[in-house]
C-alpha cells in the first residue's frame, strides 16, 4: 500500500462516515487491568498503513489525559492504548476526529500465538544444529580419517541432542497422538526416520564407522519446521486481520432497574424482562419489546432490507438491528442466547457439515504417501537382508530410503504457495481464513451473490440531485448532516462548503424526518405526509415523487429519490466471473421487483427474491446436489447460514461480525473485483501446488531406486534433499509476479465533507 | 588436531551465541510488528515523542 500524506488518510468506506461510538463503559468492559490503576484497551484501526498514521495516533494519544502512551501496532492494524484513572479517556473520539475509525474488539489476553512461538524456536534450534553438523559433516566428506572422523561424529551427535528433543519433539508428539488413535499421518515416517537414523548414526559412531546420518535427520527437521511454521503463519495472520476488524456487535446495553437505578451490564447477563435503555446509534443487544419510543430501525444485517424500518412503541426489535434516530426503551423478551442471532448459529452449524468433511491436498497425499513410505523401507531392508544376509547393510540402506523420501519438499510444497498467494491477496485487500479456503475456491463453477450489501452497498444514494434546485439541496443537506438517518447521510453529502443556512432550532422527529426553523419559517426534512403535502414546484423529472420530501411552511420544495447505490465494479466483476465459466446466481430476502431492477443492470441470469435465510441454504444446497461447487458473497447475518453452507464463502469487510466469522476470504476494499482476483489467484495457487507435488513425485521416483539399490551416500542424500526444498520454493515464488491484470484498484473515497464533519461531533 | 579441540568449542560456543540473540529478539516482542518497524525508521521525533512511544 502506497504511503500518504498525513491528514489524508480516508477510512475505507464511506459508511464509516456515520461513526457509531462505543460508551465508555464498553470501553472499560473491554479492557484490561495492568495492575496498579493501569488498564490497557485494544483498539482496532483498520486504516493505519504508514509512518504518517503511526506517528499521528502516537502523538495524538500522547496528548489525552490519563493516557500513559500508545503503541500502534501496523502489521495487526492495531492500537494499544494504556491509560489510568476512573474516568476512561475519550480516545476513540479522538481517533475519530484524526480520521481514524476504531473499533473495539474482544481482547485475547492470553491467546498469544504460542504454537507459532514454539514454532520459531525449533525452526531457530534445528538451524543452528543443522548448521554445525552440516560443517563437521563437510569435513568428514572431505577426507577427515580415523581419531578425527570419530569426533566429529560425537560433536554431531551432541549437538543432534538438543535439536532432536526440543525441534522433533513437535514431529514425535503429533506421530504418537496419530498412532495412539489407529490413525497414520506425515509424521510417522518422520519420526520414525528421524529417530532410526539417530539411533544407526550413534551405532555407527561407536563401532567407528564410515558413515554417520546426523545431518541427514537434523536438517530433515529444519526443512520440515520451515514449512510447518509458514502453514501456521500464513493460516494465522489472516486470522488475526479478520478479527481485528470485528465492528462493535453490541457487548452490553444500559439497564434501566424497577428502582431507577441504571447499570451497564455485558450481553450475557441481560435476562428477559429486564428493561434496557437503547440511545440512538447503538445496536440493540437481545430480542425484545419496544415499550417506549418511536425509531427508525436499520435492519440491514439481519434481513438485508436496506429501507430503514419505522417502528413504534408495542412492535417486536430483533437483536442485531442498529437504532438509528431516536431513544427507545425496549423490554428483553429473550436472553442472548436465545435471540435471533443465536438461531443464526444454530442453522450454520447445521449447515457446517458439508464442508467439514473437505481435505486439504497436502493431508489427500500424506495419507497415501506414509504407508507407501514405510512398505518401501520395509521391502528394501528385506530385500538386501535376503540377498547379503547382513542386517547392518540393510538396516542403513533402508534407513536411507526412508530419509531420501521423506516429505521435505511436499512438506513444504503446499504451504509455501499457499503463504506466497495469500499474502499477493493481502496486498490487493483480501484477506484468507485458510490454505484449504484457496483449494476450494479453485474447484468452484457457480457464484452465488446476495444482493443489499455484496452487489449494492446497503447505502441509499440520491438519484434526482440534478433536478432538484441546488438552493434547497443544500438547505436539505444542512438540515441533514443533523440525523443519523441513511437518507440524510445520502443528502448530507451535497453541502456546499462554507455555506451555512441559519437555522435556529433543529429538533429530529424519530421516525418522521427533522424539523427546523429559521427567520420566519419552518423547515421540514422528512417522510411526505408528515412534513406537507402541498407541492410548489413540479419538476421532480423522471424519477416522480420521491417519499422523501423538504418542505417550507408546509409547502413540498424538494423531493428526493433515492436508490441503492451498486458496488463499485460489480458489472465488471459479474463478466469476468462468466468469462471465467462460472453461472452466476442472486439470492436475496428483498422484493422480486427490487431484485429485477438489479439482475438486469448487472446482467444476471436467475434470482431467487423474498428468501428467508433457510431458504437461502436449501437454494445452495439444492444447487450442491446438483453436483455443483457454490461459491457465496454475502454479507448480512441473514446470509451467515449460507456463506457456512457453500462450498467457499467470500464476504466484504463492512459485513456483519459473524457473517466475517463464517466466510473463508474477507475483503476490505469497496470494489467487487476482490471476487475475481481471488478466484484467480487461487486457481493459479492451486496449479502450482499440483506441480510442486509433481516435482516432490518426481524427486522421489528419481531418488528412491538409487537408494534402494543402495548407491546413496550421506553427502547425496543432503544434496537432493536440499535442491527438491528449493525447487519448490522457487517455483512457489513465480506466483508473485503472476495473475496478470486482475490487480484491484484501491477506492480511496474523497475527502470528507465539512457537513459530515459536523454530522459525527 | 589439537587446534580443533579449541576451535570447535570455539564455533559451538559462537553460533550458541547467534542462536541465543534469536531467541531473546524473540521473546521480546521484536517480531511482532514486522511492518511497523520498517515504517518506523521514517518517523523523526524528537526526544519528547520519543519518550511518549518508547514507554512501553
Amino acid at each position: 500500500m502506497s504511503c500518504c500524506a498525513p491528514g489524508a488518510e480516508m477510512a475505507l468506506d464511506l459508511e464509516s462516515s456515520m461513526l457509531i461510538l462505543p460508551s465508555s463503559q464498553e470501553i472499560r468492559l473491554a479492557s484490561r487491568s495492568l495492575g496498579a490503576d493501569l488498564r490497557q484497551t485494544d483498539l482496532s484501526v483498520p486504516t493505519v498503513h504508514c509512518a504518517a498514521c503511526i506517528q499521528t495516533i502516537e502523538t495524538a494519544m500522547g496528548k489525552l489525559d490519563n493516557v500513559e502512551g500508545a503503541r500502534v501496532n501496523l502489521s495487526t492494524k492495531r492500537v494499544a492504548i494504556r491509560w489510568r484513572g476512573a474516568q476512561v479517556p475519550p480516545f476513540v473520539a479522538a481517533l475519530g476526529r484524526l480520521g481514524y475509525e476504531a473499533h473495539l474488539f474482544a481482547p485475547e489476553v492470553d491467546e498469544k500465538d504460542k504454537t507459532l512461538a514454539e514454532l520459531i524456536r525449533a525452526v531457530a534450534v534445528a538451524g543452528f544444529a543443522a548448521a554445525n553438523i552440516m560443517l563437521l559433516s563437510v569435513s568428514v566428506w572431505s577426507g577427515a580419517e580415523g581419531a578425527t572422523r570419530d569426533l566429529f561424529h560425537w560433536v554431531s551427535a551432541l549437538i543432534a541432542i538438543p535439536a532432536l528433543a526440543f525441534a522433533g519433539g513437535i514431529f514425535f508428539r503429533s506421530a504418537w497422538n496419530a498412532l495412539r488413535h489407529g490413525r497414520m499421518n506425515m509424521d510417522v515416517p518422520i519420526a520414525v526416520g528421524v529417530s532410526l537414523a539417530y539411533a544407526m548414526s550413534l551405532y555407527e559412531t561407536i563401532n567407528h564407522g564410515e558413515h554417520a546420518y546426523f545431518d541427514a535427520s537434523v536438517s530433515l527437521l529444519f526443512f520440515l519446521l520451515i514449512g510447518r511454521t509458514l502453514d501456521h503463519v500464513m493460516r494465522e495472520r489472516a486470522r488475526t486481520a479478520v478479527k481485528g476488524l470485528s465492528q462493535l456487535a453490541a457487548r452490553g446495553a444500559m439497564v434501566l432497574r424497577a428502582d431507577g437505578a441504571r447499570d451497564y451490564l455485558p450481553v450475557g447477563e441481560i435476562e428477559p424482562g429486564m428493561q434496557l435503555l437503547i440511545a440512538a446509534g447503538e445496536r440493540i443487544p437481545v430480542d425484545g419489546k419496544i415499550i417506549q419510543g418511536a425509531s427508525d430501525l436499520d435492519c440491514s444485517l439481519v434481513s438485508g432490507e436496506s429501507t430503514p424500518k419505522n417502528v413504534a412503541s408495542g412492535e417486536a426489535v430483533q437483536a442485531g438491528v442498529l437504532n438509528l434516530t431516536g431513544p427507545l426503551t425496549i423490554e428483553a423478551t429473550a436472553a442472548a442466547k436465545d435471540s435471533f442471532l443465536a438461531e443464526m448459529v444454530r442453522l450454520m452449524e447445521a449447515a457446517e457439515g458439508g464442508r467439514a468433511h473437505y481435505r486439504r491436498v497436502a493431508d489427500r497425499v500424506s495419507t497415501l504417501y506414509a504407508p507407501v513410505v514405510h512398505l518401501t523401507a520395509f521391502v528394501t531392508f528385506l530385500g538386501w537382508m535376503a540377498a547379503t544376509g547382513d542386517w547392518h547393510r540393510a538396516m542403513t540402506i533402508a534407513i536411507a530410503v526412508l530419509i531420501i523420501t521423506c516429505p521435505c519438499a511436499l512438506g513444504l510444497a503446499v504451504p509455501i504457495v499457499q503463504v506466497v498467494a495469500a499474502r499477493r491477496l493481502f496486498e490487493s485487500g483480501i484477506m484468507v481464513k485458510d490454505g484449504s479456503a484457496m483449494e476450494r475456491l479453485a474447484t468452484i463453477d457457480t457464484a452465488v451473490f446476495d444482493k443489499t450489501g455484496t452487489l449494492t452497498l446497503g447505502q441509499p444514494r440520491l438519484v434526482n440531485s440534478g433536478s432538484i434546485d441546488p438552493v434547497m439541496l443544500a438547505i436539505a443537506a444542512d438540515l441533514a448532516a443533523h440525523s443519523r438517518h441513511p437518507f440524510s447521510k445520502a443528502i448530507a453529502g451535497f453541502a456546499i462548503p462554507g455555506w451555512q443556512h441559519k437555522f435556529d432550532a433543529v429538533t429530529e422527529h424519530p421516525g418522521f424526518g427533522i424539523e427546523a426553523t429559521d427567520a420566519g419559517s419552518t423547515w421540514r426534512l422528512g417522510r411526505r405526509g408528515w412534513a406537507g403535502w402541498k407541492a410548489r414546484t413540479g419538476g421532480e423529472g423522471k424519477h416522480g415523487y420521491g417519499g422523501t420530501v423538504l418542505t417550507k411552511n408546509g409547502m413540498i420544495v424538494a423531493s428526493f429519490v433515492f436508490q441503492d447505490a451498486l458496488r463499485a465494479d460489480a458489472c465488471a466483476t459479474i463478466d469476468r466471473l462468466k468469462h471465467a465459466g462460472m453461472s452466476v446466481e442472486m439470492l436475496s430476502g428483498d422484493t422480486a421487483a427490487a431484485c429485477a431492477e438489479v439482475a438486469q443492470g448487472l446482467g444476471v441470469d436467475d434470482f431467487v427474491p423474498c428468501l428467508l435465510p433457510s431458504g437461502k441454504v436449501e437454494r445452495i444446497e439444492t444447487l450442491a446436489k446438483n453436483g455443483h461447487k457454490v461459491l457465496m458473497v454475502g454479507d448480512g447475518l441473514n446470509d451467515t447460514p449460507a456463506l457456512r453452507a457453500a462450498h467457499v464463502s467470500i464476504a466484504p469487510a463492512t459485513a456483519a461480525d459473524i457473517g466475517r466469522n463464517a466466510a473463508d476470504f474477507v475483503f476490505l476494499r469497496e470494489s467487487l473485483l476482490a471476487v475475481p482476483l481471488a478466484l484467480d489467484v487461487s486457481r493459479k495457487a492451486g496449479s502450482l501446488i499440483r506441480q510442486n507435488i509433481a516435482i516432490a513425485i518426481v524427486y522421489n521416483a528419481v531418488a528412491v531406486p538409487i537408494a534402494i539399490l543402495g548407491h546413496v551416500t550421506p553427502l547425496i542424500a543432503a544434496i537432493a534433499m536440499s535442491a527438491s526444498s528449493l525447487l519448490v520454493i522457487g517455483n512457489a515464488m513465480r506466483l508473485r509476479s503472476s495473475v496478470p491484470g486482475s490487480q484491484v484498484k484501491e477506492v480511496r473515497p474523497s475527502r470528507r465533507s465539512d457537513t459530515n464533519e459536523l454530522a459525527r461531533s | 588436531m589439537t587446534t580443533l579441540i579449541y576451535l570447535i568449542p570455539v564455533a559451538l560456543f559462537l553460533g550458541a551465541l547467534g542462536l541465543g540473540g534469536f531467541l531473546w529478539a524473540l521473546r521480546s516482542g521484536q517480531y511482532e510488528d514486522l511492518d511497523g518497524a520498517a515504517e518506523r525508521i521514517l518517523i523523526d521525533r524528537d526526544d519528547g515523542a520519543e519518550n511518549a512511544t518508547r514507554s512501553k
